[in-house]
């Protein structure tokens, strides 16, 4: 005979450990951010006034939301047409596609960043190219700008995205896709009107989660934007280390998971979190 | 069997995206073959002068073998932290199960560089009373990684319990077994798998982690993707290039050896 009180020790006893410890050295040094964010450098709500009043860090914002967009609708796309033929391809295209999509998804994102800037810096694979043929004279400016953060940021993400959108298109009835053809839908129309629109759970969830993670990006934009495009996380990482202003870092930090946890509730509530693995 | 196969058109995209996303793993190739001193494609002869670089450069041995002491320390904490709190989920369904384990999740859906920031603070206050375990100190370090990846090592273990079927651990507690007895004998060899997948992706994150190693190192604790950073940043060493084959191909091979072994499994 098992006493409810003894259940109710045995779990406590189990989970304990690690509520502690994500209390002790995650929420309590939060909180220690947010302090700093009213009280660096003087106590008030200055640090959020300069937000919204900082030229540099408005621009800042509007360049992350901007590479967010963009890189959220190219990684998407990019990411439903490798996902179809993984899903749905025939045996050896499905292998091909899965080993396209892992192998990237495993290897850090230094690795990554670092193969973008062998391919497009000046005296990079591209331009290397490029010039042997005679097809250009001077080097093209493709990395150090906004297009580089894009295509690296996009090249991390498109895994990201396969995920939900497998998910969306493996619970998808065969039958239906028949049922189409069968009554003479082209391809086109077919994919179109009748694939895609049920797939909408996939998409919805895929670009959430890529938008939510470009707009806390570090690594990918430092490097491959070379301090000339920078994006909200790096200027985080500016104001605590170079500039010392460490309550504008924490203001900034602050307002980041503020309008990450919003984006978040409005993707739950169309969204059930199990869709998306 | 899926019956409605993608088109010829959905097939030439898609391998445009292919190409797309093996083209930077391809890129680094060439470059770790160049004689040159600065990052460059090879004209005419190759040189494995970078690859010696990586085993005759102290400084890569040393990071190499700090990331391992730190990998190694911070998944064993995550995974045995995880492991406790899963089966406590499991076995017990307490009240509030859901926010609790979102809780636990939050350093996974929170902003890298927010957590970054977050666990700079961390760090920063214990420094002023320990000087082996704060800011910069592979301890510290370590228990960052572990804030860090026991989300994903939680997940993994809250999967693989979800498939467990429910009346073997009822056979168990009607025959009189004791907590201890349920969660060792009975639950845990049967979520093997989980735990030991758990505590690989623990390792693995740890190893390539960046973002918030950045934040809370500077001189001495310089883990592996701390030194390619710094390399990466300022003046960029080819060494990196073939640091970067290296791993590239040791990961093909695990994800091959993965993949062989889930078929036979399957099989």
């Amino acid at each position: 005979m098992r006493s409810y009180l003894s259940d109710r020790m045995g779990a406590a006893l189990l989970m304990a450990p690690l509520l502690l410890f994500l209390v002790l050295a995650y929420a309590w040094p939060f909180l220690g951010v947010v302090k700093w964010s009213f009280t660096l450098p003087t106590p008030g709500l200055g640090q959020y006034e300069a937000l919204l009043t900082d030229d540099l860090v408005q621009s800042v914002f509007i360049r992350t939301l901007r590479i967010a967009a963009v890189v959220t609708v190219v990684s998407v796309a990019a990411a439903y047409a490798i996902t179809v033929v993984w899903v749905r391809g025939t045996p050896a295209q499905r292998l091909i596609a899965e080993f396209c999509i892992l192998v990237p998804f495993w290897i850090s994102v230094l690795t990554r960043a670092f193969g973008w800037v062998a391919l497009l810096s000046n005296r990079g694979l591209i331009n290397t190219w490029l010039q042997a043929i005679g097809f250009i004279s001077e080097p093209l400016a493709l990395v150090r700008n906004e297009f580089g953060v894009i295509v690296g940021m996009t090249h991390f993400l498109i895994p990201f995205a396969v995920f939900p959108l497998a998910s969306a298109m493996r619970s998808l009835d065969d039958r239906v896709l028949l049922a189409a053809r069968g009554l003479g839908s082209s391809r086109m129309r077919t994919f179109w009107t009748v694939f895609v629109p049920m797939t909408r759970s996939g998409i919805i969830g895929a670009a959430m989660i890529v938008f939510v993670f470009s707009l806390g990006f570090f690594v990918t934009p430092a490097i491959l934007g070379g301090g000339r495009s920078v994006m909200i996380a790096e200027l985080i990482y500016l104001r605590i280390f170079q500039s010392p202003d460490w309550g504008l870092g924490a203001a900034i930090s602050v307002v980041l998971v503020l309008f990450v946890g919003a984006l978040m509730a409005l993707l739950f509530r169309y969204v059930r979190p199990k869709q998306l693995i | 069997m899926p019956t409605y196969r993608p088109g010829p058109v959905s097939l030439i995209i898609a391998a445009f995206v292919a190409l797309f996303l093996l083209m930077p793993l391809l890129a680094v190739i060439p470059v770790s073959l160049t004689p040159s001193r600065m990052l460059a494609m090879p004209s005419g002869e190759l040189s494995l002068r970078h690859y010696r670089a990586l085993i005759e450069d102290p400084r890569w041995l040393q990071s190499i073998l700090l990331s391992i002491r730190i990998g190694v320390v911070s998944s064993a904490f995550s995974t045995v932290l995880a492991l406790c709190f899963s089966l406590g989920v499991w076995m017990f369904q307490p009240r509030f199960t859901a926010a609790l384990v979102g809780f636990v999740l939050l350093p996974m859906v929170v902003p890298p560089v927010v957590s970054a920031i977050t666990l700079y603070f961390l760090l920063t206050s214990i420094s002023g009373f320990s000087a082996f375990f704060g800011y910069d100190t592979w301890l510290g370090v370590a228990m960052a990684h572990s804030v860090m990846t026991v989300p994903f090592a939680t997940v993994l273990m809250l999967v693989s319990l979800s498939q467990l079927d429910r009346r073997i651990d009822l056979a168990a507690r009607g025959l009189g077994a004791t907590v201890w007895e349920r969660a060792t004998r009975v639950i845990m060899p049967n979520i093997k798998f989980g735990i030991v997948t758990a505590a690989l992706l623990s390792f693995v994150l740890s190893w390539e982690e960046i973002g918030v190693t950045l934040f809370i190192t500077s001189v001495n604790a310089i883990t592996l993707p701390r030194l390619m950073w710094m390399g990466l940043r300022d003046n960029i060493d080819p060494a990196i290039a073939a640091l970067s084959v290296i791993l590239i191909i040791i990961t093909v091979l695990v994800l091959a050896v993965r993949s062989f072994v889930a078929r036979q499994r399957g099989a």
